[in-house]
């Protein structure tokens, strides 16, 4: 089987797959089972000064589902360790003892200034852990007390802690991003200016995930209020993916490695992240919703597609999509695709006739037996029908080959691609010499 | 119960107190809410859904399974009710395996329809359960119709023209209003008193009168009726039952199928009922399989239904010969029967087997006997003498269920044209009540 095995920013773990900084990794109970269960390396949860902080008493989760019930959004509002410091250390260094081969990382959040971090850093230090990750993502609680996201939301203060970790600390350092921001790439370059050995994202995102509209209160709801809290699960995967490329993509930061989070439910979801440039993957949700036990599909999974696509370790297909990461501008406006239905597969729900009747480009038919077929002289291949679809592979869209006419423009389909950098409806376009 | 072997001959009593109880309990139990939740999001909310096509009552099947997947079964029954009032027994005695759920596109998929028939029964149950009648009646109209059965087609045609604000007689035959609902469907499928509970319901919208043992052509007259009212509805079923006429058939423990299963509907207690240790019921419908699977759940030892086609020609559906196998029922087929045998009191029934040649059913001549001390005879019921036309065998109607004769309409099993189903009855006496309401209404 390919070897799995990662050296991330310098922290050696047997497989890319650790738990992320978060309930279950705050206690030696959980992370021994983790280990056991076979997670290559556990973040642990963010420590921070004494007197440790404390918890609310109610509900500390709210979740988004989908059909039958499935868990695709979690919501927290649980701060850092609730745990005196001087437990929570004694507990990494007695398990990082037992299990010397799995990556131990350490996160902590304290207040902006150097005085904290130099306190803390030697302690954790003198654990044994294999690195630091700096919690600059968490969006709720801290945030009001001037740490986490409210630190990771100004670039200048992220360089400033960077620095200082750095200068006070031969361990590894991971700086952990927030999403709560505009622009992904600006705080990964000021981790990088600061000296950061690696990123992580994403952290969670501000969120509400209901309502309860007997109480008219925010989920999860303390004694009829609500506070935001921070969104992840599978929900979020789509917009951590596009921030871990976005820094992938950034040539300032092309080099910076990258422990991919956000969403990671499967061994595909992982394989995804790692191929736009992530080094190693954080799972919290996942773990949360079905168990520690999840980390076998994950492995047996990944091995398999590597040994069948022929990769043999992870470095293989570590930022393999990067390049193909491209800008809107870039994109080829020759390629023509039409959407195709297979009859044989078609159960003949009608979804893509309402999808593409009522909210696209009429481009789909319906006889009275219920077959349904596309009228390529208004298909604009938007993919919506394929999306709506409820059988996998039923409708594909297929490329129309060069010296073709699209029936919808009658244009001849030309073999050289175009984009609109060059196209005649773009005012800025450089005409092709 | 005795101990050691059964005794032949027909007795009460077969089984323990007990056992009845848990036989004749609810067939397919009630989906409690998880389960709902469960079951409807399964449903694709298909376009022009083919399950609302395959249904007769045309319920907005993917609308109400989407109003019970967002919490608000109430919302569902009321969108089934306004196709369907009679939607409750539906969920209960519709072969949705050969309707809604036949056509559902998850069938198609994955041989695994949603399970449309129960959850219909979840949303209508919350809503009778909480005695809520989701209708308001119109203003009177001083309006007043007669309808001529307490049947399905009758009481979905009353129910809709007294919401049109019509005052409604319903005349009916039996000293209960329900028709086959509470006297021809078997026990199991409705247990809890279902069809007197739901017709006190559906009563709800006011503007109904019932008068029980009223029947047309003993106790009033057609003639009468359309001169006593604005128009009258005939929803009065298949009053007759074809016989067998083959020597022996007039033995003792010789029964109509649909007397059976009245019988048994109507028992204070089913151990009273006197079942045979073998029994034979002759026919492949419904009706066959109601009679042959109770008479297994009151203690018979041997059931078998013997049917002169092949299996695949039997009018009871798939679903319904499988619930029958399961209960121990033997399906026998390609036989007729030729005689009945027995000292007063039947004893064998001599069946020759049969073919098709040239079209024809044809006996083979080769014969066999099925030792039987109660044999149930389910091989077709017949229209009682209306002096209307006839199609067939049926009451001639046509659009909106006019009948040849002005003003009068007929709906249900009673009339030509669609199959002879409680949701086709429905069907047939709401869009009856449309027309009526139409011509009232002076549209024509």
């Amino acid at each position: 089987m390919a070897d799995l095995s990662i050296n991330f920013a310098g922290i050696k773990s047997p497989n890319p797959f650790w738990l992320a900084s978060a309930p279950p990794t705050d206690k030696e109970y959980n992370v021994r089972r983790a280990f056991d269960a076979g997670w290559g390396g556990v973040v642990w949860k963010t420590l921070g000064l004494d007197p440790h902080v404390v918890n609310v008493n109610g509900p500390r989760y709210g979740a988004i589902y989908g059909a039958d019930r499935r868990l695709l959004g979690l919501n927290n509002i649980e701060l850092i360790t609730d745990r005196p410091l001087q437990t929570n250390l004694d507990e990494i260094k007695a398990v990082k003892r037992d299990y010397p081969d799995r990556a131990m990382v350490v996160s902590l959040m304290v207040p902006c200034d150097e005085k904290s971090w130099k306190t803390i850093l030697p302690m954790v230090e003198e654990t044994g852990a294999d690195g630091v990750e700096l919690n600059f993502g968490c969006p709720h609680g801290m945030s009001e007390r001037g740490m986490g996201s409210a630190v990771g939301q100004v670039p200048e203060y992220i360089e400033m802690v960077t620095r200082w970790v750095k200068q006070n600390t031969r361990m590894p350092c991971i700086v952990k991003l927030t999403p709560n921001i505009t622009d992904i790439r600006k705080p990964a370059e000021a981790a990088h200016r600061g000296g950061a050995d690696a990123v992580s994202l994403i952290n969670t995102i501000n969120s509400i995930t209901s309502v309860n509209l007997d109480l008219f209160a925010p989920e999860p709801t303390i004694d009829g209020k609500g506070a935001h809290g921070g969104y992840c699960g599978p929900a979020v995967k789509p917009i951590a993916l596009n921030m871990v490329a976005e820094i992938a993509r950034n040539p300032v930061t092309a080099d910076l490695p990258i422990s991919g989070i956000g969403g990671i439910t499967t061994w595909r979801d992982a394989a995804e992240f790692i191929a736009l440039g992530a080094g190693s993957v954080q799972v919290c949700t996942a773990a949360m919703t079905y168990g520690f036990k999840i980390v076998e599909e994950m492995i047996s999974g990944l091995g398999q597609w590597m040994d069948e696509k022929g990769h043999t370790n992870i470095d293989a297909i570590t930022g393999r999509a990067v390049p193909n990461c491209s800008d809107w501008q870039n994109l080829n406006l020759n390629y023509v695709t039409k959407a195709r239905i297979d009859q044989d597969l078609c159960i003949s729900c009608g979804r893509c006739f309402a999808a593409c009747e009522d909210t696209s480009h009429q481009a789909i038919s319906m006889s009275a037996d219920r077959t349904f077929e596309v009228i390529d002289e208004e298909c604009v291949a938007c993919n919506l029908c394929v999306n709506v679809c409820p059988v996998e592979g039923c409708i594909t869209m297929e490329e129309m080959k060069p010296g073709e006419v699209d029936p919808r423009t009658g244009r001849t389909v030309e073999a050289e691609p175009a984009d609109w950098t060059t196209h005649p409806n773009n005012p800025a376009s450089v005409a092709a010499e | 119960m005795a101990d050691g072997a059964p005794q032949s001959g027909i007795s009460a009593n077969r089984l323990e107190a007990e056992d009845y109880h848990a036989n004749f309990a609810d067939l397919y139990p009630p989906l409690d809410r998880h389960e709902a939740h469960v079951a409807s999001d399964r449903c694709y909310f298909c376009y022009d859904a083919p399950c609302v096509t395959a249904c007769p009552t045309a319920i907005d099947i993917p609308l109400f399974i989407r109003q019970i997947a967002t919490d608000t079964p109430e919302a569902a029954a009321r969108t089934i009710f306004s196709q369907n009032i009679l939607g409750g027994m539906c969920a209960r005695v519709c072969p949705t395996e050969q309707l809604c759920e036949e056509a559902c596109v998850r069938e198609a998929a994955e041989g695994k329809p949603v399970q449309i028939g129960r959850l219909q029964r979840y949303a209508t149950d919350t809503l009778m359960a909480a005695d809520v009648h989701p209708f308001t009646r119109a203003a009177a109209t001083g309006k007043r119709v007669a309808v001529v059965g307490a049947g399905p087609a009758g009481l979905s045609a009353a129910h809709r023209l007294a919401l049109h604000g019509h005052d409604v007689t319903i005349l009916d035959a039996k000293p209960k209003a329900g028709g086959l609902n509470e006297y021809g469907i078997a026990a199991y499928k409705t247990p809890d008193n279902f069809a007197q509970r739901e017709v006190d319901w559906l009563l709800q919208i006011g503007g109904i009168s019932v008068e029980h043992e009223r029947a047309l052509g003993r106790d009033t007259t057609l003639e009468q009726l359309r001169n006593d009212f604005d128009a009258v509805f005939l929803g009065i079923g298949l009053s007759g039952t074809n016989a067998l006429g083959i020597p022996g058939d007039d033995l003792e423990n010789v029964q109509d199928a649909v007397d059976f299963i009245d019988q048994l509907r109507q028992a204070n207690a089913k151990a009273d009922i006197p079942i045979g240790r073998d029994v034979v019921v002759i026919g492949g419908g419904m009706t066959a399989v109601d009679a042959a699977v109770q008479s297994r759940l009151l203690g018979a030892e041997t059931v078998t239904i013997v049917y002169r086609r092949g299996q695949d020609g039997m009018s009871a559906s798939g679903k319904e010969q499988d619930h029958a196998t399961h209960e121990g029922v033997h399906l026998k087929c390609n036989a007729q029967p030729v005689a009945l045998h027995g000292d007063g009191a039947v004893r064998e029934v001599e069946f020759e087997y049969t073919t098709q040649s040239g079209g024809q059913l044809v006996g083979t001549g080769e014969r066999f006997r099925l030792p039987a001390d109660q044999v149930f005879v389910a091989i077709g019921q017949t229209l009682g003498e209306t002096g209307l036309e006839l199609d067939g065998r049926k009451i001639a109607v046509g659009a909106g269920g006019r009948t040849t004769l002005d003003g009068v309409w007929a709906g249900g099993d009673c009339a030509s044209g669609g199959d002879d189903l409680t949701v086709t009855a429905v069907a047939e006496g709401r869009d009856a009540a449309e027309d009526i309401h139409a011509m009232l209404s002076g549209g024509e």
